[in-house]
């Protein structure tokens, strides 16, 4: 084939197909956005975009929808499995990266990353049959009966312990959430060149500091977007949260007692509402998820555009 | 090699069209594995293929209409707003066939406690309303006099998920309590003023069976499966009475059974029923031609038949799996309405 | 002195990092351990090539749930993997493409919502216009789930590839598409495969957006425009059922998802290294 054809016409194409399939992902987040913004106009029309949100009432037999009590309890869930996945998530990373070799390494990467692959009635499951009897005999009737006899004040805030609630959904979250954040983490910090620790290494410094000065600033990006990725997968979580999280929309919300979150009662309610008003609710707190998602994502962007900024290979 | 595997493929694939029936339904949960019995035995009596996935009464009800499926199923009967909404639309009514009876078990868990619990509406409704928060609490102890009760809390416990169990036990307690009515209401999904929820029948279940304190509602078949002790609950006519196959066929053992079968049971008010009890329906067009989802007369004809099978040999599926038989007055109400189905204005039966 | 500090401090910071990851896997552990108590059990011929019984009868398998698993599965996979990585090249090779700020937030914004709405749109988008429910409307809504993941680790991946090895490529007189299609993407192509098995694992393990799109089905089919089960629906149905038989193929049938995908894994990898 003559060389400019290969050249130019092969760019074209490529760039072209590249392109098209892009558009198509765009195409299925217009649907998205479509689907779920008619669906739930109904609910917006009758209270109000921010009636509903701010709404503290979620009671289906009085057609009274507000959405502030799942959106509370996903922010919390999501952000406190985040901070609390974050640190053992990198550890993961790094002991595969930096602290590893051979069969060791590569049996702890699949562990992680099996993590992802168990479902999440699996982690409901076993959170209800395992975790909550722990955390209710170890953690929270310890802390209630000592608060009871001490410092009665802290009771309220701490809820009753039955180890069903905001603290065992979100310690399984964070289980949840730490592959996809460790994933991405490990495959930034093992592309980050060997020359570059060898360089640091040279100049005499330890394992930790090459590592805290080197390799992490250098895979800084690739971290994140596993944070964001950990996120946004938080965020949206159903199953597990809704077997243990005890599903109570009445604020407010105490340490150990029942929560809601809103993709739980998107799941709780989405196959039984009859009532039009009420799946349009429904779908208008997936589309208030939606616009969570997208305030979170720019303003993880933004953080990102900070950090890369003088860097990166061009 | 990818050819022929190709090839292959299509040739399964066209399996797919070659000319059995296959009829999709979907709806209530409770009495999944009833009709998972059904259809099975269905399937080797005649070959004809039933689909059915429990995917919750609403669901079914939003699939109907969308006609993504040849018939529903329901633990709450439509009300009279849906189907005249569905008249409306179909140009033909919606048909309540009546399966099976089940009951609502109050379950709990009391440590020690080896008498089964005895329990009037009314007080359920004040636990339940979170007004009575101790198991030792006066109002319990009265009606349970043989009993010792210890100084727990009482921790409810509901079903988060939207589902007509939830629809019975509410609509039961609107009925004996006014106080609940007001505060309250019935439906599918309510806005519970305490308690845990958990994720259907068996959250509860698993909640209850966990948590010393305990109270909470589930289909007498999981209280069974799970050997959960449930509680003796005061009827209409003063008698405390234990969910059983028994109570719960006696409790449809009304006069007046309406035509269309549209009946709460609830707060029955015959003398050895149990009154938390319901019917669980299928729903179909009554000219199912109306409905999208049957491509032609073959189907439509196996719906009746296999509607008419139901409530007369399929019936005596029920009892060893803990479901209550209709009682002749609904049968024969329902033959009635079966014989009204209609194919494109045809009938269908005999 | 602040040799012996920096020293310690290396010391400490390895030790954190190994209780750090001892934390995850003590749990996992854990699970796993349940899983494969629960679940060993019920894992025999049955389960493999029987279709499902009615409660009470015994002999019932998952035949046509692990069938339409690996169908709608693969399905959804080879849809997401098309459209997710052509995305990824495009925000990571053309950074100055109008359509990149676009994408990135919708590949992100779609990350971040349940499973069940990827379900509803499939319901709208596929099930509807079709008039009955498919085991590909099904795939639809799992890669509207698998495409985000996809991209962003395609993205991540591409990014991280040295400009050298571009730069060589063009030196060559290679044409762009053939400096990517050559070069790059097999360099970078661990960092794709962890991405395809992070979206397999995600994907393989829904039920509530097959709820209205496959449906579930107890009869096998193999084909793809009828309604088909999958083990995480069956899963899901059995977990909450009454019966102790249903809970133990449950139990089965989570185990022999993990397992499935953790052989799928471990063979992409070892392909991948060759």
């Amino acid at each position: 084939m003559p060389n400019w054809l290969y050249q130019r016409l092969g760019d074209r194409l490529f760039a072209a197909v590249i392109v098209l399939f892009s558009l198509g992902v765009v195409a299925a987040a217009a649907a998205i956005v479509a689907v779920l913004y008619f669906g739930g106009r109904e609910a917006f029309a009758t209270f109000g975009f921010f009636g509903f949100v701010l709404g503290r009432v979620w009671d289906a037999v009085r057609g009274q929808f507000g959405a502030w009590p799942p959106l509370l309890g996903t922010l919390i869930t999501s952000a406190a499995a985040l901070l609390l996945a974050f640190f053992p998530a990198l550890s993961a990373a790094l002991f595969v990266v930096e602290f590893s070799s051979g069969r060791l390494r590569e049996a702890v990467a699949y562990l992680i990353d099996l993590l992802a692959a168990l479902p999440s009635v699996v982690y409901g499951l076993w959170g209800i049959f395992v975790l909550v009897p722990l955390v209710r005999d170890y953690v929270e009737m310890p802390l209630f009966t000592w608060a009871a006899a001490h410092a009665p004040a802290l009771l309220p805030i701490l809820g009753p312990p039955t180890g069903i609630g905001l603290l065992s959904a979100t310690l399984v979250l964070a289980l949840m959430i730490v592959p996809y954040a460790s994933a991405l983490a490990r495959d930034a910090l093992a592309l980050v060149p060997q020359s570059q620790r060898e360089a640091m290494y040279a100049l005499g410094a330890t394992r930790w500091e090459v590592i805290r000065r080197v390799v992490i600033p250098y895979a800084r990006a690739g971290i994140f977007s596993g944070v964001v990725l950990a996120l946004a997968r938080a965020l949206g979580e159903t199953m597990a949260v809704t077997m243990l999280i005890g599903n109570s929309v009445n604020l407010p919300y105490t340490l150990f007692g029942p929560a809601s979150t809103m993709a739980s009662l998107i799941a709780n309610e989405f196959t039984e509402a009859e009532d039009d008003l009420h799946l349009s609710a429904l779908i208008a707190v997936g589309f208030v998820l939606l616009l969570i998602a997208l305030v979170t994502n720019l303003i993880a962007t933004w953080m990102l555009r900070r950090m890369s900024h003088g860097e990166g290979r061009r | 090699m990818v050819r022929s595997a190709f090839l292959a493929f299509l040739l399964l694939a066209s399996l797919g069209f070659a000319g059995r029936v296959q009829l999709n339904g979907a709806g209530a949960t409770f009495p999944y594995p009833l009709y998972a019995k059904y259809f099975s035995v269905y399937y080797k009596l005649t070959g004809v293929r039933v689909n059915y996935q429990s995917i919750g009464s609403g669901g079914g009800v939003r699939q109907l209409f969308a006609q993504t499926i040849h018939f529903g199923a329901s633990d709450a009967p439509l009300s009279d707003e849906k189907m005249a909404e569905f008249e409306k639309k179909f140009k033909t009514p919606v048909v309540h066939v009546p399966t099976a009876l089940g009951a609502v078990a109050v379950i709990y868990n009391l440590p020690g406690v080896k008498e089964p619990l005895k329990l009037s509406g009314p007080l359920l409704a004040e636990i339940f309303l979170g007004q009575v928060r101790m198991w030792n609490d006066p109002k319990i102890q009265a009606e349970n006099p043989g009993l010792r009760l210890a100084p727990l809390p009482i921790t409810v416990v509901h079903r988060s998920d939207g589902s007509g169990t939830t629809y019975i036990f509410t609509e039961y307690l609107s009925k004996v309590s006014p106080a609940w009515r007001e505060r309250v209401g019935f439906g599918k999904s309510v806005a519970w003023p305490t308690g845990l929820g958990g994720k259907g029948n068996e959250g509860v279940a698993g909640l209850v069976r966990q948590t010393p304190g305990a109270i909470g509602y589930a289909e007498l078949i999981y209280a069974l499966q799970n050997k959960i002790p449930y509680a003796a609950i005061k009827n209409r006519a003063g008698k405390y009475v234990l969910p059983s196959l028994e109570s719960v066929k006696a409790a449809a053992a009304i006069e007046d059974f309406p035509k269309d079968t549209r009946v709460s049971l609830t707060d029955t008010p015959a003398p050895d029923g149990y009154p938390i009890s319901s019917l669980t329906w299928i729903l179909v067009h009554q000219d199912l031609g109306k409905n999208r989802a049957y491509k032609n007369r073959a189907q439509a004809e196996a719906m009746a038949k296999l509607l008419w099978w139901i409530i007369h040999d399929g019936q005596e599926y029920n009892e060893p799996l803990h479901y209550a038989r209709l009682p002749e007055v609904a049968v024969k109400v329902t033959e009635e309405n079966l014989r009204a189905l209609r194919y494109n204005g045809e009938p269908l039966l005999r | 002195m602040n040799l012996k500090r920096r020293y310690l401090r290396d010391r400490l910071m390895q030790l954190l990092v190994y209780l750090g990851t001892l934390v995850v896997l003590v749990p996992l552990f854990f699970i796993l351990y349940y899983v494969f108590v629960q679940g060993i059990g019920a894992l025999n011929w049955e389960f493999f090539t029987r279709p499902p019984a009615p409660p009470g009868e015994e002999g019932g398998g998952m035949l046509p749930a692990i069938v339409g698993s690996l169908i709608v599965d693969t399905l959804a996979l080879l849809f997401a993997a098309v459209f997710g990585i052509a995305a990824g090249i495009l925000l990571a090779e053309y950074p100055d493409h109008p359509l990149n700020p676009v994408l990135r937030l919708v590949a992100d914004v779609m990350a971040g919502l349940p499973a069940i709405l990827m379900g509803l749109v499939a319901f709208v988008l596929v099930v509807q216009p079709m008039g009955h429910f498919s085991g590909l409307s099904g795939s639809v809504a799992l890669a509207l789930i698998m495409v985000p993941i996809i991209i962003r680790t395609t993205e991540g991946v591409l990014k991280l590839i040295p400009w050298e090895i571009t730069e060589a490529g063009l030196a060559l007189g290679l044409p762009r598409w053939r400096v990517i299609l050559s070069l790059v993407l097999p360099a970078a192509r661990g960092g794709i495969v962890t991405g395809l098995m992070l979206a397999l694992a995600r994907g393989a393990g829904e039920a509530a957006p097959l709820i209205f799109t496959a449906f579930g089905n107890p009869f096998l089919t193999f084909n793809p425009l009828e309604p088909m089960d999958t083990l995480p629906l069956k899963l899901y149905v059995y977990a909450i059922s009454p019966y102790e038989d249903w809970h133990r193929q449950a139990w089965g049938a989570a185990l022999l998802l993990a397992a499935a995908i953790m052989v799928t894994n471990y063979l992409a990898r070892r392909a991948m290294r060759s």
